[in-house]
């Protein structure tokens, strides 16, 4: 049978049912028998020495079952939460890496850092009892500025890193760069921020401990986008239970955006608590607290220096930069500003030498972590403001400038210099396409309209690259990450030819239940409808990293590729039993077996069938069954890359900037589903528009949040955005079954410099050379008063 | 959310008995303020009076040369009432930009008026256009209504009906949005009455206020070219991180002259 529901079709998402209907379910849709709420004491306070926290009142309260401080769990060894990559310093030496504890051990370190936990018998008693808890502070100076934890002197956030910092890495070749420079015709300077941003997937964190005292095992309900490395976290870390009596399950997410890769306390202690109170524990955040928990994103100083020759061709790179960690090491925390950042400097360009080096800094902010493209937006965002920077000062077209540095496509695979080999690329066919989609040609006359109307109309270019498919477990292994990054996958077909993959990956929006069955579909010549996908549970899924870095479709989709070849393998040898034939002689195609050049065929659900009632069956040879289990290593990363184009208009008078065009060509590799593809790029581009116009989590210089909600934290909405015109030039990846490379994160990277590049564009006959994100009207309004007054002067 | 009595009177004199009867009490109407506040648990009021089930208060009426909306007319329907729309035209844009849909469905006349959150839309339209608040005792002029931030002339046991505005020749108000909010950073009404050029400026001050520069300056010619080297000074206007008291200032200038400019 033939299906039209294949790799390359825009099949509507299976998911989508149960969703539409209201029917997902989510961690706080779940009530469990004789359950508990739980609720967080949380520290107002940057910087505090606790003198004492007296639980009296608290425990008295009506409905108030326990109150766990800091001294509970540390009686009771809880192992505090651990990070997940060692970074080494230059000299060799490891980084620093504080204690994290759950709950506060005498000192809080952030706004937000939980001291206590209150366990009611509802979650409105809870949340009253959290306001007894009696807490005596010692209120110290806090560092709650990046910029401020590096001065000499500064208050130290843990005395173990001096001068705050937990590392002082770096990569690339210092020498070569040098020398680089000092032949250099041209030499580009930039300072620029990379600015804090706060993931706020829709669904804030939820879990649910739940303690079998029969069995001795623990369940986890928690927002998830890795059960499994949670459950290895718990078990080999911090709540030291042996896998077996540990099930972690990760149900339908509302969106994750990186921020529940990351082992929290809060499900910690939930499956702690459960087991001392003997009820299920849930918790569930609000936004205020998701504002001052979750891990935040981004929070770069960098200064970069580009030299190139005289003919503007880029002979060398010099980065460096400040990345704050916030108050302590979140799961994958240390590895952003390093391996996920600096390796992507050479970006699509053919750059012969490259030097980065990164200090990461303690501060007393929420910890810092992986969110939506982490550390590649960083990267393509400093190299494309340099790269037009360097176009202005050289008096060179900014895309002219691009097409002399892109890696053409006879150069792959291309080895950059700081470690990464590219395998496959066209970026001149990513930029044309991309011109050609927004009217490249007809700009001026858009400009001339525009400033008819009264706006300044500037047009931006980002020609960036990324590193997804995460990882090859070995060169993740020698660069300090501390797991493997394989991804596993199992294929179960049913007796009568339906079929149920499980796998490692974890769908919150991605629309693996759809994508996933489509590669089954397509291998095994079914419709989607007999597909069932199975994620987000470690009882029932052998193994699996979970879902980031656009690492599902490549990695686990391998993995699926190679657990369908069993299986259709296998059945090859039932085919040859039941036609009487040599496996061999073998051929599948389309949902049927057959023998090579004959009309003898069996359906691949006979097969099936057969498999599972072997009363004619070569059972001496073969097993019974048919199903099949496949873990799978990249063997590189893959290199998704394009070109993002934006046109802006301002409105001179009050600095409003609007983003009117945005027309992008990405190379996702293959393509799977290109509505999903679509749709991911669709809210890459909202969240980059976003980094770039609007969010920014702000700290005082004394560590105070100053905008936790969304009265103040703006995040985009659909009527701050244009239609998107969004293409795609694939070229396959070489080095999976699949070919694909990974769409989730290419938006939030590529966007952001095009937005910025777009304003400074447009401000440049004024006499602006700098914005900094986001770009608030009112710093674009005072960009252009002081270009005004320098221009009187 | 701390829990709290509920009463749900019928008449706006229970409604008053209630709230007489309860110093702690609160006035719900559409909620759209007092909810968020109560969750994040900025008040704890002992008794809530919902005025969802009384009914005298929703009705618009033109009467000769006033308009008057009932203090529960939500955001909404004033936005989409033909009467409105045929009278003050300017009123129903600011109707039509409060909040988004799910804010103007529920939020009320009354209940922005009564609440006086010094970036709300409403006030702007009530000083600039010389309102009548009326209440269940009396009638206050809206310049005398409005006394500070959240504050205003009303009683604790005192409940907005009704606002009754006259009709100007022609009006307009230009907003500038807080990005998140979306209240007003700075939002000009102007207004040509028959006692002549009003201009009242909300969000960027404590409470709503006339700019007496600008309406002597449009009283003589009312064109957007009249407001020309005016500035206003930025001395006592708010200033946040969305925007200094400089940029309030300089913005009450931008969307004067956009208001004037809009007049209809």
């Amino acid at each position: 049978m033939t299906t039209n529901q294949g790799i390359g079709a825009a099949v509507l998402r299976k998911e989508d049912r149960r969703f539409l209907m209201g029917k997902g379910q989510y961690v706080d849709d779940m009530v469990l028998p004789n359950q508990t709420y739980a609720a967080f004491v949380r520290s107002m306070y940057a910087h505090a020495k606790i003198r004492r926290v007296d639980t009296t009142a608290a425990l008295a309260a009506p409905g108030v079952v326990a109150v766990f401080t800091g001294d509970d769990i540390a009686a009771d060894g809880l192992g505090g939460l651990p990070c997940g990559w060692l970074i080494k310093n230059k000299d060799g030496s490891p980084m620093v890496e504080p204690a994290h504890p759950a709950l506060a051990q005498g000192k809080v370190r952030h706004v937000g850092d939980p001291v206590a936990m209150v366990i009611a018998t509802s979650k409105a008693e809870a949340r009253a009892a959290v306001g007894l808890v009696e807490i005596d502070y010692d209120v110290l100076p806090a560092i709650g500025l990046l910029a401020d934890g590096v001065k000499p002197g500064a208050v130290l956030v843990h005395d173990e890193a001096k001068g705050n910092l937990c590392y002082d890495w770096h990569i690339g070749d210092p020498a070569a760069t040098d020398a680089a420079f000092a032949k250099a015709a041209h030499v580009v300077e930039l300072d620029l921020t990379n600015n804090r941003l706060a993931p706020n997937p829709i669904e804030p964190r939820a879990a649910i401990g739940v303690y079998d005292i029969a069995a001795d095992h623990h369940t986890l309900y928690t927002t998830s986008q890795n059960p499994h490395v949670i459950r290895l976290l718990m078990g080999a870390f911090t709540l030291h239970v042996p896998e077996h009596k540990l099930r972690v399950v990760a149900p339908d997410v509302g969106g994750g955006f990186g921020s529940k890769i990351f082992h929290y306390a809060e499900e910690l202690m939930v499956t702690w608590a459960a087991k001392k109170v003997g009820r299920p524990v849930k918790w569930t955040a609000d936004r205020s607290e998701a504002f001052m928990s979750d891990a935040h994103g981004r929070d770069h100083i960098s200064h970069a220096r580009l030299a190139l020759d005289a003919g503007g061709k880029i002979l060398g790179l010099q980065v460096s930069t400040l990345a704050n960690l916030g108050a302590y090491l979140s799961t994958f925390g240390s590895s952003v500003p390093t391996y996920l950042y600096a390796t992507l400097l050479s970006g699509p360009y053919d750059m012969p030498t490259i030097y980065a080096e990164v200090k990461a800094v303690f501060t007393n902010t929420v910890p810092v972590d992986a969110y939506r493209g982490a550390g590649r937006p960083e990267a393509a965002y400093l190299l494309e403001r340099l790269m037009d920077k360097a176009a202005r000062q050289l008096g060179v077209d900014r895309i002219e400038l691009r097409r002399r540095n892109l890696i053409r496509p006879e150069q792959f695979p291309y080895q950059t210099a700081v470690a990464l080999q590219y395998d496959t690329g066209n970026y001149q066919a990513t930029l044309e396409l991309a011109l050609k989609q927004i009217d490249h040609a007809s700009y001026d006359q858009r400009k001339a309209e525009s400033a008819k109307r009264g706006k300044l109309r500037g047009f931006g270019i980002s020609t960036y690259i990324e590193a997804c498919g995460i990882a090859p477990s070995a060169i993740a292994g020698a660069l300090g990450a501390r797991a493997g990054l394989y991804e596993a996958a199992t294929v179960r077909v049913n007796p009568t030819g339906s079929v149920t993959i499980f796998t490692g990956t974890h769908s919150h929006g991605q629309g693996h239940e759809t994508t996933f069955a489509q590669i089954v579909a397509d291998k095994l010549g079914m419709p989607v409808d007999n597909v069932d996908v199975v994620h987000g549970d470690t009882d029932r899924i052998l193994f699996g990293m979970g879902t980031y870095g656009s690492r599902s479709a490549a990695v686990g989709g391998s993995a699926l590729i190679k657990a369908l070849d069993k299986v259709i393998d296998k059945g090859k040898k039932i085919a040859a039993h039941l036609l009487e034939a040599s496996a061999g002689d073998i051929e599948f195609k389309d949902g049927t077996y057959r023998v090579i050049g004959t009309d003898k065929v069996k359906a691949f659900g006979e097969i099936a069938f057969t498999a599972y009632v072997p009363h004619n069956y070569p059972i001496e040879t073969l097993e019974p069954g048919l199903e099949e289990s496949a873990y799978y290593d990249p063997k590189n990363f893959t290199y998704p890359g394009g070109c993002h184009l934006v046109e802006v208009e301002i409105d001179p008078e009050t600095g409003v900037p609007e983003v009117v065009e945005v027309a992008i060509a990405d190379d996702v590799g293959t393509i799977i589903n290109p509505m999903i593809v679509d749709g991911q790029a669709h809210g890459g581009l909202a969240q980059g528009i976003g980094q770039a116009l609007y969010e920014e989590v702000r700290y005082d210089a004394e560590g105070q949040l100053t905008n936790g909600s969304f009265m103040d934290y703006c995040m985009p909405r659909a009527a701050d955005l244009p239609n998107f015109k969004v293409g795609n030039h694939v070229t396959a990846c070489t080095h999976n079954p699949l070919g694909v490379k990974g769409v989730g994160e290419c938006g939030a990277i590529g966007v952001p410099p095009a937005v910025i590049n777009a304003i400074i564009d447009a401000l440049t006959p004024l006499g602006v050379t700098d914005i900094s994100m986001p770009a608030t009207p009112e710093k674009i309004w005072r960009a252009i008063q002081a270009a005004k007054a320098n221009k009187g002067a | 959310m701390k829990d709290f009595a509920f009463h749900r009177p019928t008449t706006i004199k229970d409604a008053v008995a209630l709230l007489r009867a309860h110093a702690g009490g609160k006035v719900l109407a559409g909620g759209q303020s007092l909810l968020p506040v109560l969750k994040l648990e900025l008040a704890e009021p002992s008794d809530l009076v919902s005025l969802a089930h009384v009914k005298e208060l929703h009705d618009i009426r033109l009467d000769g040369g006033t308009l008057a909306i009932g203090a529960l007319v939500t955001h909404d329907q004033v936005h989409r009432s033909p009467e409105v729309g045929k009278a003050i035209p300017a009123l129903a844009t600011l109707a039509g930009g409060i909040g988004d849909a799910q804010v103007r469905n529920r939020g009320t006349l009354g209940g922005s008026v009564a609440h006086a959150d010094p970036a709300a839309d409403y006030p702007a339209a009530l000083v600039g256009l010389g309102a009548t608040i009326v209440t269940d005792r009396r009638k206050v002029a809206a310049e005398d209504f409005f006394t500070g931030l959240f504050q205003t002339a009303l009683a604790h046991d005192e409940l907005v009906t009704a606002v009754h505005f006259p009709v100007p020749r022609r009006a307009a108000y230009a907003k500038f949005a807080h990005r998140a909010s979306k209240y007003a950073l700075v939002g000009v009404f102007v207004a040509e009455t028959a006692g002549g050029v009003r201009v009242a400026i909300t969000g960027a001050g404590a409470k709503v206020f006339r700019l007496a520069s600008f309406e002597a300056a449009l009283g003589k010619k009312l064109d957007a070219s009249s407001l020309a080297g005016l500035t206003v000074p930025s001395t006592d206007l708010n200033g946040d991180a969305e925007a200094s008291a400089e940029y309030r200032a300089h913005l009450i200038g931008v969307m004067a002259r956009r208001a004037v400019q809009a007049l209809a």
